[in-house]
């Protein structure tokens, strides 16, 4: 008989205001009586509604049947089939939108904590595991791997797999992409990025950093090097900004300035020499998940005042709700249906304050989401001293510019089909670099469905 | 990592280093630039590529040692390693085939970027008038390189210790009044040195064209840090430049973008660490 509690087995959390000035992991991680008590929640329906909602296809039941008997290692061998990133999106996946939101129990009372479970199996598995990762057999072929975020780890991955001899070019000096730029310490530790980075390479991933393909080496030149094919998980690390007057003030940052200051340079730890604004009051202007970021680390920085702004309410926000609610508990203010339509600075050109007007919902647009519109002489000012624009991204060009027959669309995402294949022939693309800004876990399911066409087409080719 | 195969102490406060990559000495092209980072606790840095050697493999960056960082890769010596050397980064300056003649200007340590400028325009049958400006005699580089790729070399310190006194506005001035006729000017130096440059410039509608490096991150388009306001519009140093037009750039504004980080930098420059004598890790 399933254990029938209505409510998960909650998650030791570090109090928020403690939390709120460290930057080590919030969320603490199940112990194995409570990982064990949560699976038994788990009814292992027969048709697994929770599977489909998954975009990488991890069986689900069949690991948490695995956790319910005490046989963590057979779950995390059950998880490894179709995931080669299970730590990361145990911690980062917006569980309540895919596996967790189809979850029958979930109808009545809470879903059953499947990205708990995964996360707790990750690290079961690091701390306890034995089984050494096997090289296998190579194949012969060679495959090029352009960015070493979420997309291109796991097409390589699944590629190494097979057989295929995988190079991933990245240009930053670390592997990881947004994992390690984007995505803080607290929510995910570092080391567990370089510990899933490290499996790869034992399965004989070679990973080469301070590359950036384009300027370096083209993609027409990977092919005369030998490669046979391409995967381009570039991401999408074009920051937007408003285009608003003061913009350019000294204190604007883009979160992606500021995240990599922070979490890829380490601004937040002594002994690095990354220097980053000391900020007493911060808006951050936006509703993601990398707004939500970007707060709570201000915050951690040792802000005393952290908004965030937002044009539309709390139902359209974007943000995974944990994250928001987290913030919250840290916090961090939110003025929601509000939008910055001026920064004002000081007489050294400094940020002194945003001015912002409020808005109201109107009719849903292209979006779905209702319309926020300005409240007519509704401007008020917040005094803050730093602003953080966390308004979306966009793919980089320098790959499409600089490849030949590489279609992009009018946003500058590459044009690829629903099996990855770009408008270049032995070119594939996803994650971030197709979709635009989307989540690591999407990233990942495009990179896996790469890994499987770019096997089929270098198959057909012989 | 990347070997240092040659180091050279150009004046007191100016170093050159050549450093093994090939796969950036393979596409390095006058006007890009490089980003370094010494060690996993340092800053990445951008540097203007000053040389490059395809056949050896090899990029020559010449830099002053000013900050925490170049302070530290002044630590490291021949045969040493940089950990992270990155590139070719920006987009290469274009050279008018055109063109018949072109002034070049250099101040302080931008004449090590200034030098090759004239060199690939000498190499493109362009004549090239170069004005080198220093501090004083001290702190001269690269005299005998600029005088072997220029038409005409005026030396200029701002206390006439060597060649001429006075500053490099002065000397470009008189040459536009004695008559000569440039199709560009090209200026990299202090971004005052700069705006001076194109305002005297200005009024003739001459080219002119500058090399800007601002604080930045990575280099590829990804951080905004790097952010210039051109003819009015926010452009990114780092991909759309370094080269704009020295008569659209705000130079006001990237003088004040340079400064913010240097509260801290000057709490870096007074601890110096007295066990290891400025090496981060003895």
């Amino acid at each position: 008989m399933a254990n029938m509690a209505l409510k998960k087995v909650p998650m030791p959390e570090q109090d928020p205001n403690v939390r709120n000035r460290n930057f080590e992991e919030v969320a603490q991680g199940y112990t194995e009586e409570m990982a064990v008590e949560e699976a038994t929640r788990c009814l292992n329906c027969k048709n697994k509604p929770c599977v489909s909602g998954c975009p990488v296809n991890v069986h689900i039941p069949e690991f948490i049947a695995k956790v319910a008997a005490r046989d963590f290692a057979g779950a995390y061998a059950e998880i490894a089939l179709t995931n080669s990133l299970p730590a990361i999106c145990g911690r980062v996946c917006p569980q309540e939108n895919q596996c967790e939101g189809k979850c029958v129990r979930g109808i009545k009372g809470e879903p059953v904590g499947i990205g708990r479970l995964e996360r707790f199996v990750a690290d079961w598995q690091m701390a306890n595991g034995t089984s050494k990762v096997e090289k296998p057999a190579s194949n012969g072929h060679k495959v090029a791997v352009v960015g070493a975020g979420p997309a291109g780890l796991t097409c390589a991955g699944d590629l190494a797999k097979m057989g295929y001899e995988v190079t991933v070019f990245e240009a930053f000096h670390a592997a990881g992409g947004v994992l390690i730029y984007g995505i803080p310490e607290f929510r995910l530790p570092k080391d567990i990025v370089a510990k899933e980075v490290g499996t790869l390479k034992e399965m004989g991933v070679k990973i080469e950093t301070d590359m950036v393909i384009g300027k370096v080496d083209s993609v027409d030149e990977l092919f005369e090097q030998g490669y046979e094919a391409v995967f381009i998980g570039s991401g999408a690390g074009l920051p937007s900004f408003m285009h608003i007057e003061g913009e350019d003030l000294l204190g604007v940052y883009s979160a992606n300035e500021y995240l990599t200051r922070i979490n890829l340079m380490k601004a937040y730890r002594d002994g690095y020499d990354t220097p980053i604004a000391k900020s007493k009051a911060v808006a951050v202007v936006g509703g993601g998940n990398v707004a939500m970021d970007a707060a709570r680390c201000a915050k951690r920085m040792g802000a005393e005042t952290v908004y965030i702004v937002y044009r539309r309410s709390m139902d359209e926000l974007p943000a995974r709700a944990e994250e928001v609610h987290h913030a919250k508990e840290e916090g961090i203010i939110f003025k929601l249906l509000n939008n910055p339509v001026k920064i004002l600075g000081d007489e050294n050109g400094r940020v002194c304050a945003i001015e912002c007007i409020e808005m109201e919902l109107g009719e849903p647009d292209a979006s779905g989401r209702r319309r926020p519109l300005p409240k007519e002489g509704s401007n008020f000012t917040l005094d803050v001293d730093t602003v953080i624009m966390a308004i979306g991204t966009s793919p980089n060009p320098l790959i499409r510019s600089t490849t030949t027959g590489l279609e992009a669309n009018k946003h500058g995402c590459l044009v690829a089909d629903e099996k990855g294949a770009t408008t270049k022939e032995g070119v594939f693309a996803g994650g971030d670099a197709v979709t635009g800004a989307a989540t690591v876990i999407l990233a990942m399911g495009a990179g896996k469905t790469a890994a499987q066409s770019i096997d089929e087409y270098i198959k057909s080719k012989q | 990592m990347y070997q240092i195969l040659r180091k050279r102490a150009l004046n007191s406060t100016v170093t050159l280093m050549e450093v093994q990559a090939p796969h950036i000495a393979k596409k390095a092209k006058a006007g890009q630039f490089i980003i370094f980072r010494v060690d996993e606790q340092g800053e990445r840095v951008p540097l203007t590529i000053a040389d490059y050697d395809r056949e050896k493999g090899t990029v020559t960056i010449i830099f002053q040692i000013v900050g925490a960082s170049t302070k530290l890769l002044n630590t490291l010596e021949e045969g040493d390693s940089i950990l992270d050397f990155v590139g070719p980064l920006g987009v290469a300056t274009h050279i008018d085939p055109d063109a018949k003649r072109v002034c070049v200007i250099g101040g302080g340590v931008g004449n090590a970027i200034a030098y090759p400028q004239a060199k690939a325009l000498h190499n493109a049958g362009i004549a090239v008038d170069m004005i080198a400006g220093f501090r004083n005699k001290d702190i001269v580089i690269l005299e005998d390189e600029m005088r072997a790729v220029t038409d005409n070399l005026y030396m200029m310190t701002d206390d006439g210790s060597y060649g001429e006194k006075g500053v490099v506005t002065k000397k470009l001035q008189e040459l536009i009044d004695a008559g000569n006729q440039y199709d560009e000017v090209i200026a990299i130096g202090p971004v005052i040195m700069m705006k001076f440059v194109a305002e005297t410039t200005r009024p003739y509608g001459i080219k002119t064209l500058v090399s800007l490096n601002p604080i930045m991150v990575d280099g590829t388009g990804m951080c905004g840090g790097c952010r210039v306001k051109v003819g009015g519009e926010t452009k990114f140093a780092c991909v759309d430049g370094p080269d704009f037009d020295g008569h659209q750039v705000d130079f006001d504004e990237l003088m004040k973008r340079n400064t913010f980080y240097k509260e801290r930098e000057a709490q870096d420059r007074e601890h110096v660490c007295r066990l290891t004598g400025g090496k981060r890790n003895g």
